[in-house]
């Protein structure tokens, strides 16, 4: 009998080696004259771990890792193949804490199947949500979207089912859904993680959404960063289109919807949705005035959904165990679950999904066991180059959009990136700065102009200059940008700066906090 | 070297094959970087005309997007990673072994014309920080051994 082995096919994973590790094995078992059936699935999101062998045993499938080219020989003499003892072993994939703890809804198969199998994907509940979604009228549609509470997963956190029903109600001849992959926010790799570990599920999410508002075409906006999922989505959509799971006729029901893929081209501004649509339009990134909704004018001047990989990608477990199943996850008005991204100086990095409700503490310490330094984590950006720094005495806020509002600062699209008390805060505040200066579409003066003035000043505080004139005077700017910017770049870039101030005043040459006040 | 002649047939074959597409400017000018390396200013007028823009238009579009270059590349372009994730596991640090080791700033390229260096806002590889990408390769936890060891796997002494 043929041996199932596992190597991840994951960017990060490759980043790490994957490649040739998986081709090591394959060697190795040709060599040896072992039979072997390698699969490259998605990753599990255990990164420290990776690259992550797994082997499906009777007991179950093993994992072993990090494993490297040179680790190969090794773990066929030690018969991994059975499952066998080795210095790598991790014991059951399943069984190991960090996954055991989660509850994935989301990327319940990621890690698990063949990302570019669609029968993989259809014996593991795939496509059990559109066959739902195809025997109900349209208003059912959306109302199990509105009633699972899900909210936009790409940082804003608008309820989707408001939003489907907007455009499922605006009268036009074509509509569009427009699946935002621009996922630019640094600290942020879930989207990513979907894209290439689970295609088909992002494939059915955005077809689910196409029938309930009557819209018959659909684009992935996906950053030209990421082409193994834009790999994985090509493939994917293939095949989609060959099964009759895309095209002029789903499944048989006279009902149509048409996927396209269309690369970005490193421009951040264009995760925002007006921005995005300039640029699908085949424009400069410029963001757009509001209103006019996209909901009701959006791509080409018709009525547009347009949602995040997770909103998207979390739709099908919703039709397919209906609105309430999803909403008994969570807390408050955030419900359902986030998957949330370890990233920066953490020892166990990685993707960790949970319902609303654990804390910034568990998640840092629980699941990441600290920083990877060693050093005391002094600092954690959540949400983002736009979410504030958040020091260790909010560590205890709940993973809540109200929560994180409470505090001034924000959930996002859930990347989480800790800092060890080597960071200079005051460094970090002025690459803040420059990040928005550097991003920024040009379309407002606030962010425009604010940015590289924020900059410039953020370069006076560090050398000590004027401090009595410019502390104020970055404060006064701050708020010229949260007020006065059209879009979330000029209008949050003064959440870092000004948590780092205020958490932070000593790096900033301020001794007391009442005086950075 | 691409001859002008084989540039202008290629652009005007990309051009016709895709300008009918709905918003067909940014997979035009995708499919002619993925051909050339860059974008060449000759290459616009070509492209106004196909898609019925003016050529300050589409210089415009060009020019806002950090990914499209109207410079011929290095034979390898390196993507370091800038934000946040990768500061905080010693990206600064890294980028300074970067630009040391090939003598050259971000947007530059050095001067045997075998890489370019560009900074990138996250790679989506955060928790495998440092992060970079040559070519379309990805390399997680980057140190300054390993960014050698990545080099000199290119086959190109720098």
């Amino acid at each position: 009998m043929s041996i199932t082995i596992y190597v991840p096919c994951d960017s990060s994973a490759i980043s790490l080696g994957a490649n040739g590790v998986a081709a090591a094995i394959a060697k190795e078992a040709e060599k040896r004259n072992i039979e072997i059936e390698l699969i490259r699935n998605g990753s599990r999101g255990m990164f420290w771990l990776e690259p992550l062998v797994e082997v499906a045993t009777e007991q179950g499938r093993v994992a072993y890792g990090p494993v490297h080219s040179g680790d190969v020989s090794g773990l066929f003499d030690a018969d991994f193949i059975q499952g066998g003892a080795h210095n790598l072993a991790l014991g059951l994939t399943e069984e190991l804490d960090y996954l055991k703890k989660q509850q994935r809804l989301t990327f319940a198969r990621i890690g698990k199947t063949d990302p570019v199998s669609l029968d993989d994907y259809l014996n593991n509940d795939g496509y059990r949500g559109l066959s739902n979604a195809l025997n109900l009228p349209q208003t059912d549609i959306v109302k199990a979207v509105t009633d699972s509470g899900l909210r936009g997963r790409g940082g804003a956190a608008f309820p989707t089912g408001i939003k489907w029903n907007t455009v499922l109600n605006t009268p036009s001849e074509q509509k569009y859904i427009i699946c935002n992959a621009d996922e630019g926010d640094s600290g942020t790799f879930s989207d990513r993680m979907v894209m290439e570990g689970d295609p088909y599920v992002l494939i059915e999410g955005m077809t689910i959404a196409g029938l309930a508002v009557g819209a018959t075409q659909g684009y992935i906006y996906l950053r030209v960063e990421y082409p193994h999922a834009r790999e994985a989505l090509q493939t994917a959509i293939e095949k989609a289109y060959q099964a009759g799971y895309l095209g002029d006729d789903i499944q048989g029901s006279g009902k149509a919807f048409h996927l396209e893929v269309r690369l970005g081209a490193g421009a951040y501004i264009c995760g925002e949705e007006t921005s995005l649509m300039e640029s699908l339009e085949g424009k400069r990134g410029l963001v757009r005035f509001k209103p006019p909704l996209p909901a009701i004018s959006g791509l080409f001047g018709k009525p547009t959904v347009v949602n995040n990989v997770i909103s998207l990608a979390s739709v099908p477990v919703i039709l397919d165990k209906g609105g309430d199943y999803y909403r008994d996850f969570g807390m408050g008005r955030s419900r359902g679950t986030l998957p949330l991204q370890l990233a920066g100086n953490i020892k166990r990095t990685g993707l960790v999904e949970l319902a609303f409700g654990a804390t910034l503490r568990e998640l840092l310490y629980d699941f990441g066991g600290g920083s990877a330094s060693g050093r005391p984590i002094r600092a954690v950006q959540v949400g983002g180059p736009l979410g504030a720094y958040l020091p260790e005495s909010q560590f205890d806020t709940p993973l809540d959009y109200e929560a994180f509002a409470a505090i001034w600062a924000v959930l996002g699209h859930g990347g989480v990136v800790a800092f060890d008390d080597t960071v200079d805060m005051a460094e970090m505040a002025r690459y803040s700065m420059e990040f928005c200066a550097i991003e920024s579409c040009g379309k407002c003066t606030p962010c425009r102009i604010g940015s590289t003035r924020g900059a410039e000043l953020m370069d006076d505080i560090i050398k000590r200059r004027d401090m009595n004139k410019n502390i104020p005077l970055l404060r006064d700017l701050c708020n010229t940008l949260l007020n006065g910017s059209l879009c979330a770049l000029g209008g949050m870039t003064p959440y870092p700066v000004l948590s780092a101030l205020n958490h932070f005043p000593e790096d900033f040459g301020i001794d007391d906090k009442a005086n950075a006040a | 070297m691409t001859e002008p002649s084989n540039m202008q047939a290629t652009v005007q074959n990309i051009t016709t094959a895709l300008k009918d597409k709905p918003g067909a400017l940014l997979p035009i000018l995708h499919a002619i970087q993925d051909a050339l390396g860059y974008v060449p200013a000759e290459s616009v007028p070509a492209i106004a005309k196909a898609l019925n823009l003016s050529r300050a238009e589409v210089h415009g579009v060009i020019s806002f997007y950090h990914y499209f270059r109207d410079t011929k590349p290095g034979k390898h372009t390196i993507h370091l990673c800038r934000a946040e994730s990768c500061q905080a596991m010693g990206g600064k640090q890294l980028e300074k072994h970067v630009k040391a080791r090939l003598g050259i700033d971000f947007h530059e390229t050095t001067a045997d014309g075998k890489f370019s260096l560009e900074p990138v806002y996250c790679l989506g590889n955060c928790a495998c920080s440092p992060a970079m990408q040559i070519g379309e390769e990805i390399y997680g936890r980057v140190s300054a051994n390993s960014f050698d060891t990545a080099i000199n796997e290119t086959g190109e002494p720098a």
